[in-house]
C-alpha cells in the first residue's frame, strides 16, 4: 500500500440553506477541492450520504452527482454507514488510492435535511437505529443518547454542567468559524435552561438538522509534493463495527467501536494518542463527545465530564477537540460532516485555521461514527 | 363436570370523577351521584383497548387455571368496543396467548353482554366435547358522547374466563338465556356514540330482561334466591343492580362483592363478568353464585356456579380484582380525559 | 407506510416474546437471528424470554418521531430481565419522577403505535413498575 495525501478541501457554508438543492451543495464543495487541490484530472468519486432517499426521494446518488459535477464517466460510488457515512467515503477513497488503483480521487459528503418536514427528519435519522426493537417502541436519536447519558452518569457521576460544558466550549470554537451554522457563543446557563427533548437531552446538547457539503481530493504522497498547498499525509485509518441496537451492547455507556477504530489507527500510524494535537469528533450530542473523549484515551474511563469541565479539551487545551465548533455550533448534515472533519484537520495542519488554528499543529485525529456506535472510523493526519 | 378452570380481570389504572366531569357540563355533580350511585369511573390509557386488556385478563385466567395454552380449544373476545370493525381481537388474544394456529376464534358483540355470550358458547363447547378448554373474554373501552348521562358512567375493563372439565374452581350447573327484540340502546354504523331511550331503558329493558333470565334460571333450576351466596347483576349504574335484586328477593349482602360500578363505572361487556371475578376472588368451596348479564337490543344470559375446593389454592396467583380497581389509581382532568378518549377533533 | 408483512413477521417476538438460547454459550438472542453473537454458533433451543427485569436506563422521549406524537412525552428503558436478556421498550404507567436505574419493572401488553386512523394496529410489550 503507497502512501497516501490530501492535497485539497473545500466546504460550502452550513446552515438551512433554503435556495440550495442537494446536488447545488455537492458540486460547490467539489468545486472548491478541486480548485484548492490545483487538479484537473480525477480518476473516481466516493460520496458518503446517509439517506439521500428519505430526505430527497433521490437514490442512485453517485452517478447523479459525478454528472452534475461533469465528471462522467469516471467511477462514483455512494457509500452510507449513517452519521459515519463521510469516515466511510474518506476511508475507501483512501483504500483506492492507498491500492494504486486510482491515482486521484475526490472524496465527498452531502446532506440536504430541510427538505422535509421535522418531523420527517428525525424519522429518516431514526433509521440508523434499530427499526423493528428501538424505532417500534418510539426510540429517537436524542432518546438513545439520553439513555446512554443516564448510564454514565449514574455510573460515574457525570453532571448536567458537565454536559452543558460540551456545547458551549465547542459554540465558543464554533464562533470563530465563519462556514458554521451557528457561529456564536452559547452560555452554560443557556444550555440548561433549553427546552428537554430526550431527559436529560436538552435541545442545545443536540446537534441540528443541516444541510451542507464537504470534499477533500485524495492523491499519493509522492504526487503531493508537487501540489499547490502543503500536503497532508494520511497516517492511519481504522473502521470498526458494534451491535446495532444500544441493547445488545456490553456497556450502555462506551464506545467500544472508537476505540477498536482508534487502536487501528494509531497502530498503523505508528502513533499514540498524546501524540496529537487536536481532535476532530463526533459530538452528535454532547455526552456522545464526552464518551468518545474517554474511548480515545484521552481520560480514563469515566473522567470525560472531568476533562471538559477541566478545560483539558478547550481549544488552548492539552487536547483541543472540536476547533471546528463540532457537529453542536457547525452543522450536522449528517453524510457530509466526516469530511468536514478532515477539511478542519487539514486546515489545522496547514496553519489556515484563522481564529481558531491550534498552535504548532502538526498531527491530527478525526472520529466519525454511526448511530449508538454502530460503527466508527479514525484517521490520523499528519503535516508533510 | 365443567365450569372455569381459570378466571382474571384487567381494570386500566386511570380514573374520572363525576364531578369533574360535571364541572366542564354544567352539571349537578351530587345528583348525578345520587342518580346513578357512582363516583367515579376507570379511563383507559392511549396505550390500552379491548385487545390489550383482554390479553392481561386472560394472562391472568392462565395463571389461575395452570394449563397449556395450546390446549386451549376456543377463544372468544365480547365487546362493543372492538379495535377493528373488520379484523378480529380474538386472532391477536389467540396469539399472544399461544393458542394458535389450532383454535377455533371469533369475535362477538351484543351491547353489554358480549361477554357472557363467549362464556356460554365457551361453555358448551367443553360440555359437548369439542373442546378441551375454552377462553371467553367480556372487554370494552366503552365512549359515552360527551355531555350525555352515559359519559359519567362509560368505563374500561376486561374479565376472562378459561372453561374446562379438569381443575375447575368453579363448576357451571346451569345456564339460561332470555332475549328479545327491544332498542332500548343502540349505535348505527359510522357513528362514534351510542344512542339510548332515557328512561326506556328502564323497565322494557334491563329489568324486564334481567329478571327474565334470573326467574328463567331458578325454575330451571328448582332455587331460589336464598339459595345463592352471591348474586352478581349487569351493572350499568349502581342503582339498576339493587333494584333488580330487591325485586328478585336478593339481599344487598349477596350483591355487594360483586358490585363495582360505584368506583368502577359501567364497563359493559366487562360488567357483570368483572363482577363474577371480584366474587371468585372472595368466594369458598361450595358457594353458589348466580350471574346475571344484560345486552340492550335486548337480552340476558344466566349460570350458576358452584366454587369449588380448588378456588382456595389458585385464587392467589393473580391480582385480585378489588385490589386492581383500588389501587394505585391516578386521577385525570377532564382535559386529559378528552385526549385520551380522543373525543378531540384534531388537523387533517 | 409499511407493509403489514413487516410488522406480522416479529409477531412472536412483540406477542409472545419468543427467543432463543445458544447451544454453545447459553447467550439469549431477542429477537432469534441465525449466527450467535456470542460465539459464532448455529445452534439455538427455542426460550420465551423471562417477564420482569430491572431498568439499566432509561430516558423520556418528549419530541416524539412520526406517528408517536400523541403520546409524547413517554418514558422508554432498556431492562436486564431476570433471564440476563436484555430489552427495550416504552415504561408506561409510572410517573418520571420514579424512573430510576434499577427499577424493577415487569411487562404487561400494550398498543405500541397505529399507522394513521385507517391502517394496521401495532401491539407489543411495555414495562410497567413491578
Amino acid at each position: 500500500m503507497r502512501d497516501v495525501a490530501v492535497i485539497g478541501v473545500g466546504m460550502t457554508k452550513w446552515g438551512e440553506l433554503w435556495d440550495k438543492s442537494l446536488r447545488n451543495l455537492f458540486v460547490e464543495s467539489a468545486l472548491l477541492a478541486i480548485e484548492d487541490a490545483g487538479v484537473e484530472k480525477i480518476d473516481s468519486m466516493v460520496v458518503g450520504c446517509m439517506s439521500s432517499g428519505l430526505f430527497t426521494g433521490q437514490e442512485h446518488l453517485a452517478s447523479l452527482l459525478s454528472d452534475y459535477l461533469g465528471r462522467n464517466p469516471i467511477p462514483a460510488a455512494r457509500v452510507e454507514s449513517a452519521c459515519s457515512s463521510g469516515g466511510l467515503a474518506f476511508r475507501q477513497g483512501f483504500l483506492e488510492v492507498a491500492s494504486g488503483m486510482s491515482d486521484v480521487v475526490l472524496v465527498g459528503g452531502v446532506e440536504k435535511m430541510t427538505d422535509v418536514t421535522g418531523c420527517e427528519a428525525t424519522f429518516a435519522l431514526g433509521t440508523a437505529a434499530d427499526q423493528e426493537y428501538e424505532g417500534y417502541h418510539g426510540l429517537t436519536f436524542p432518546g438513545l443518547y439520553a439513555m446512554m447519558a443516564v448510564a454514565h452518569m449514574d455510573r460515574y457521576g457525570t453532571t448536567r454542567d458537565q454536559l452543558s460544558m460540551v456545547a458551549a466550549k465547542n459554540h465558543d470554537n464554533g464562533s470563530k468559524n465563519p462556514l458554521a451554522q451557528y457561529p456564536f457563543k452559547v452560555s452554560v446557563e443557556a444550555v440548561n435552561k433549553s427546552v428537554l427533548v430526550a431527559d436529560p437531552l436538552r435541545i442545545l446538547d443536540c446537534s441540528p438538522i443541516t444541510d451542507g457539503a464537504a470534499a477533500v481530493i485524495l492523491c499519493p504522497l509522492e504526487a503531493a509534493r508537487k501540489a499547490k498547498k502543503p500536503a497532508v499525509r494520511i497516517a492511519g485509518s481504522g473502521h470498526a463495527t458494534d451491535t446495532i441496537a444500544l441493547a445488545s451492547r456490553a456497556d450502555l455507556a462506551w464506545l467500544e467501536s472508537t476505540r477498536l477504530a482508534a487502536d487501528k489507527a494509531l497502530a498503523m500510524a505508528g502513533r499514540k494518542v498524546e501524540d496529537m494535537d487536536l481532535f476532530e469528533v463526533h459530538d452528535c450530542f454532547t455526552i456522545a463527545e464526552i464518551m468518545v473523549t474517554e474511548a480515545l484515551g484521552l481520560v480514563e474511563r469515566g473522567r470525560g465530564g472531568r476533562a471538559v469541565e477541566d478545560g483539558l479539551t478547550a481549544l488552548g487545551g492539552k487536547f483541543p477537540v472540536n476547533p471546528s465548533g463540532g457537529l453542536k455550533a457547525k452543522g450536522h448534515p449528517v453524510g457530509a460532516t466526516g469530511v468536514a472533519q478532515v477539511v478542519e484537520v487539514v486546515k489545522q495542519l496547514r496553519g489556515e485555521a484563522g481564529e481558531r488554528q491550534v498552535k504548532g499543529a502538526e498531527r491530527g485525529l478525526t472520529q466519525n461514527m454511526g448511530g449508538t456506535g454502530g460503527s466508527a472510523l479514525v484517521h490520523i493526519f499528519e503535516a508533510g | 363436570m365443567s365450569g372455569i378452570v381459570g378466571y382474571g380481570a384487567s381494570i386500566p389504572r386511570n380514573r374520572i370523577k363525576v364531578e369533574e366531569i360535571a364541572k366542564v357540563w354544567g352539571a349537578d355533580a351530587p345528583s348525578y351521584k345520587r342518580g346513578l350511585m357512582l363516583e367515579e369511573k376507570s379511563v383507559p390509557s392511549p396505550d390500552q383497548d379491548t385487545i390489550t386488556m383482554s390479553v392481561e385478563a386472560s394472562r391472568n385466567a392462565l395463571k389461575r387455571a395452570g394449563i397449556d395454552p395450546a390446549e386451549i380449544g376456543a377463544v372468544y373476545v365480547g365487546s362493543e368496543s372492538h379495535p377493528y370493525a373488520v379484523k378480529p381481537s380474538g386472532t391477536v388474544l389467540a396469539e399472544a396467548l399461544g393458542a394458535t394456529p389450532a383454535v377455533h376464534t371469533a369475535d362477538l358483540e351484543f351491547a353489554c353482554k358480549a361477554g357472557t355470550e363467549g362464556m356460554f358458547i365457551a361453555l358448551n363447547l367443553v360440555r359437548s366435547g369439542a373442546v378441551k378448554f375454552g377462553l371467553a373474554v367480556g372487554a370494552d373501552t366503552s365512549q359515552g358522547a360527551p355531555g350525555d348521562a352515559l359519559e359519567y358512567s362509560a368505563a374500561a375493563g376486561a374479565a376472562s374466563f378459561i372453561f374446562g372439565r379438569e381443575g375447575l374452581v368453579a363448576e357451571a350447573l346451569d345456564t339460561f338465556s332470555y332475549t328479545t327484540d327491544t332498542p332500548d340502546f343502540w349505535r348505527r354504523e359510522y357513528m362514534h356514540y351510542p344512542r339510548h331511550g332515557g328512561r326506556f331503558t328502564g323497565d322494557p329493558a334491563y329489568f324486564r330482561h334481567v329478571t327474565g333470565a334470573a326467574r328463567g334460571i331458578m325454575d330451571k333450576a328448582k332455587m331460589k334466591p336464598a339459595d345463592f351466596d352471591y348474586v352478581i347483576f349487569h351493572q350499568p349504574n349502581g342503582k339498576f343492580p339493587l333494584r333488580v335484586g330487591e325485586m328478585l328477593g336478593f339481599e344487598r349482602r349477596q350483591i355487594e362483592p360483586g358490585w363495582l360500578v360505584p368506583k368502577l363505572g359501567n364497563t359493559y361487556s366487562g360488567s357483570s363478568p368483572l363482577g363474577l371475578t371480584a366474587t371468585l376472588d372472595i368466594a369458598k368451596p361450595g358457594h353458589m353464585i348466580l350471574l346475571v348479564s344484560y345486552g340492550s337490543g335486548a337480552g340476558s344470559d344466566s349460570f350458576i356456579f358452584r366454587v369449588t375446593e380448588r378456588i382456595e389454592e389458585v385464587r392467589d396467583l393473580a391480582p385480585k380484582t378489588r385490589d386492581l380497581l383500588d389501587n394505585n389509581k391516578v386521577y385525570l382532568d377532564y382535559g386529559v380525559y378528552v385526549k385520551f378518549r380522543r373525543k378531540i377533533r384534531k388537523a387533517e | 407506510m409499511p407493509t403489514p408483512s413487516r410488522y406480522w413477521r416479529e409477531i412472536p417476538q412483540r406477542y409472545r416474546l419468543e427467543g432463543e438460547k445458544c447451544k454453545g454459550c447459553g447467550r439469549i438472542a431477542f429477537p432469534p437471528r441465525p449466527v450467535c453473537p456470542g460465539c459464532g454458533g448455529r445452534e439455538f433451543e427455542a426460550v420465551k424470554l423471562a417477564e420482569s427485569g430491572r431498568l439499566l436506563t432509561y430516558t423520556v422521549i418528549r419530541v416524539a418521531p412520526e406517528g408517536y406524537e400523541d403520546q409524547s412525552p413517554y418514558a422508554v428503558g432498556i431492562a436486564e430481565l431476570d433471564d440476563g436478556a436484555r430489552l427495550t421498550a416504552q415504561v408506561v404507567d409510572c410517573d418520571f419522577a420514579d424512573l430510576k436505574v434499577g427499577l424493577r419493572v415487569r411487562l404487561e401488553f400494550r398498543k405500541i403505535h397505529e399507522e394513521g386512523e385507517a391502517g394496521v394496529i401495532h401491539y407489543g410489550y411495555k414495562f410497567v413498575p413491578a
